[in-house]
């Protein structure tokens, strides 16, 4: 009787189902990780959908919108060596985003090898990847705001709707990478006190690190829809 | 580190010191759960007494002086934002979620206790400011509780002046932050760390339910928090992202080039699927309760957890119903219907599946069970109304009137309060240790029931003569007959006495709390673990030295050969007696 339930499902399922469904429905635990990596997944499934809802917002608004969206390549440009450089800076701060990934990368490689030192060194180079690419953004805004005269209610260039989404989107991300930076240089410290070598298991790296890969992921599409759209 | 370490790196025994530990700032879910519930009581009775005076004004117009239309629409938004969201989602995730996902399971705590205080202290702070927008200048928003713009933040709305739409928004940001972190804990819970032999298959039912109600909460909250922040930037920075161009008394507003549709859409993309975060946990109760209280397994188990699942997944698209008449494409109408009719299938399985539950099981007419009963009856009766809802051709002219406002109190407002009391009978001794007052429980349980059908049906046929909802004062218009008047007299009267029979629970219960009958362990010889604790009610920790091992589904009742008429989740097959 109280096998009733597992026999009805081995009927049922093909042979190479079978694996999944057996993960699936073992007891104890779904997924062999800990809790906290399982929490981050969850949490970034999460997260997906507060982007995600950003950027459809600003889709349908870039649709809906009466006036013309303003001409990206000019407003987003960067006045180097007598000639505007589109996309100059934007391509620098990706470029950094994108390898502080790497480095993020390195560092759960070699927590896993229990490289202490390295695992710290790395994590902190990543962090300062971070800080490096907000500071490049208060930058960016600052010349937007102040030299372009962009606001969220409105710009000399166009419909209105570009500053809001702009400084709204951008800003939700880089309070991501705000929040990254204390949270990678937390993990870092702790990394370099060993309390991961006392529990022998580094796994809390990669937890902060899935968290910076996705803040790394939601940029490229940030990216994509406002400086190449 | 071996994989099983991981299994149980959390089943530490909690270990409060002191007063304050234990009562106010505890880590344990079951004291974070209360805390819930009577947070989510009180505010919620608050949502009843503005439905009361909201009924007083269309029942006796102008009876009151105190409620003008302005005050009147600040009640109708403050009851509609208070009963779904502060009252009905908290109290089944927050308390129910908290309270039985561990014990349910075999658990000592949730994954993370800390952040589930810390859920449990946002979410009272959603609350306080929430509360405090009564308190401001020209009191809390009336846009409706669907907070419409452009009206909901231009200023000359009912409680448009001040920082009402603020507050209100600013407390939903600050819930949905405290849902996050308590929803967090409730999916690692379940995903992570169950008793061993408690397989996803073997978990209660309404664990089931709260787990897939937690994520529909934590994918669609997301809509309802990006929409909130943009309105807030609407009316604080004058974005425009929702807002058109707008002339209001001869003058040209700055704003220009947004899109309002695009706010019923992310509203009502967290809005749909909020239904059924708050119908799900009281299916799962009903399917506990009705199991428990008629002795017999729950029919159709597996078929119960696909159609769980699917109605979890088609709720995320079936958003735009709520929109059929606010402009948008009618093929979009055409899909929408389909998928709105499609998600009535998996919901008629589980109906089926309790009434089949009920056939031929021997059924004790206890408070719960009745409860249960009521609960079939009037979800049936308002989905049905739903099917007519959902069709474009029909919901057109029926949209904006009482119809809707029948059907959906008694969808999504009755059933699962109903759902929710009973669900309190039944645990009721879980926690306390007491049983509640039969006598009580069954006069309370009448007046609330037949109280509620005398309430809202009228309210159908009131929708049909074509009163539309939310007006102040239906006494100007030719169209609306005289026994519009009469009928709201009635409805005004049955909702004064329904709402003070609440009064006759929340005596109940805190008279039983100290006279109540001392409870046996297992007063309703349930199978689940929560009832096969070592001490009852259960104490920090829950299970003393040894974590429970599951050796069955939890829904063994009249197992041939047995002595008893229930077998518990954690008797192995050579000990049944």
């Amino acid at each position: 009787m109280s096998n009733n339930q597992s026999v009805s499902f081995e009927h049922s399922i093909p042979d190479n189902l079978k694996g999944l469904v057996a993960d699936w429905s073992s007891d104890v635990q779904t997924f062999r990780v800990r809790w906290s990596k399982a929490m981050m997944w969850i949490f970034l499934v999460s997260d997906t959908f507060i982007f995600g809802s950003f950027l459809c917002a600003y889709m349908a608004v870039r649709l809906t919108t009466i006036e013309p969206w303003p001409p990206t390549s000019e407003v987003f440009a960067l006045h180097v060596g007598g000639a505007d450089v589109p996309l100059l800076l934007i391509a620098i701060m990706t470029f950094i985003l994108i390898s502080s990934s790497g480095t993020m990368a390195m560092a759960v490689t070699s927590g896993y090898k229990k490289q202490r030192k390295k695992t710290a060194f790395l994590i902190l180079l990543t962090a300062l990847g971070g800080v490096a690419f907000v500071g490049m953004q208060m930058f960016e805004w600052s010349k937007l705001i102040f030299e372009e005269g962009i606001r969220p209610w409105g710009n000399p260039f166009g419909a209105a709707q570009f500053g809001g989404f702009f400084f709204m989107i951008t800003g939700f991300h880089g309070l991501h990478v705000s929040i990254g930076v204390v949270y990678l240089t937390i993990v870092a410290k702790r990394v370099w006190e060993g309390r991961y070598d006392k529990l022998n298991d580094y796994q809390m790296v990669e937890v902060a690190g899935l968290y910076w890969h996705f803040v790394d992921l939601v940029w490229i599409f940030i990216f994509a829809f406002f400086y190449l759209w | 580190m071996d994989q099983n370490s991981a299994t149980y790196e959390g089943q530490k025994m909690y270990d409060p010191k002191g007063w304050w530990d234990t009562y106010v700032f505890s880590q344990d879910h079951k004291v974070i759960a209360l805390q819930y519930v009577c947070v989510a009581l009180a505010i919620g009775l608050t949502g009843m007494f503005l439905s009361l005076l909201m009924r007083m004004q269309l029942g006796f117009p102008g009876l009151f002086e105190s409620i003008d239309a302005g005050s009147y629409y600040q009640d109708v938004t403050m009851h509609g934002m208070i009963m779904v969201i502060y009252l009905l989602t908290a109290l089944f995730l927050g308390g129910f979620g908290n309270y039985l996902i561990p014990l349910m399971l075999g658990c000592r705590d949730m994954a993370f206790p800390f952040v589930n205080m810390l859920s449990f202290w946002m979410y009272f702070l959603s609350v306080i400011i929430l509360v405090a927008s009564f308190f401001v200048e020209s009191g809390p928003t009336g846009a409706g509780w669907t907070l419409y713009p452009p009206q909901s933040i231009l200023e000359g709305t009912p409680g448009g002046d001040g920082a009402g739409i603020i507050l209100m928004l600013a407390s939903l940001a600050v819930f949905i932050i405290a849902f996050t972190m308590g929803g967090l804990n409730y999916i690692t819970t379940v995903l992570q760390s169950r008793a061993k032999g408690m397989t996803l298959m073997r978990m209660p039912l309404i664990i089931w339910c709260i787990f897939l109600a937690t994520f529909l909460g934590l994918l669609a909250f997301p809509a309802l928090l990006v929409g909130a922040i943009m309105l807030i930037f609407d009316r604080v920075l004058e974005t425009s992202f929702f807002m058109p161009e707008i002339f209001k008394g001869g003058e040209v507003l700055d704003y220009g080039g947004g899109s309002p549709v695009l706010f019923q859409h992310l509203f009502w993309f967290f809005g749909h699927p909020e239904v059924y975060i708050i119908a799900l946990p009281a299916f799962g109760i009903i399917s506990e309760l009705i199991s428990v209280h008629a002795r017999k397994n729950i029919f159709g188990y597996n078929m119960m957890v696909w159609a769980l699942i699917a109605i979890a997944g088609i709720a995320f698209i079936v958003w735009a119903h709520h929109m059929y008449v606010a402009g948008m494409n009618p093929y979009l109408g055409f899909f929408f219907a389909t998928t709105t009719l499609i998600i009535a299938v998996p919901t008629a399985i589980k109906v089926y599946n309790w009434v089949l539950t009920l056939w031929n099981a021997n059924i004790k007419m206890t408070v719960p069970m009745l409860y249960c009963l009521a609960f079939l009856v009037t979800f049936l009766n308002g989905g049905l109304t739903g099917l007519f809802l959902g069709n474009v051709a029909v919901d057109v002219p029926l949209s904006d009137t009482y119809f809707v406002v029948g059907h959906f109190h008694m969808v999504m407002a009755v059933s699962p309060v109903l759902a929710l009391y009973g669900g309190l009978y039944h645990w009721y001794p879980s926690v306390t240790g007491r049983m509640l007052n039969d006598t009580l429980g069954k006069i309370h349980f009448w007046i609330t029931f037949i109280g509620t059908y005398l309430i809202y049906f009228p309210m159908h046929y009131i929708g049909f003569l074509g009163v539309p909802r939310r007006y102040y004062s239906n006494e100007q218009y030719d169209f609306i007959p005289q026994s519009v008047a009469d009928l709201n007299q009635f409805i005004t009267v049955c909702a004064l006495i329904v709402g003070a029979a609440q009064f006759i629970l929340l005596y109940n219960f805190v008279v039983s709390l100290y006279k109540g009958a001392i409870a046996p362990k297992n007063p309703w010889g349930a199978c689940t673990l929560e009832w096969q604790t070592l001490e009852s009610p259960p104490g920090h920790g829950n299970w003393g030295e040894q974590l429970p091992v599951v050796y069955r589904w939890p829904y063994e009742y009249g197992l041939p050969g047995a002595t008893s008429d229930f077998v518990p989740q954690n008797v192995p097959d050579e000990q049944i007696t």
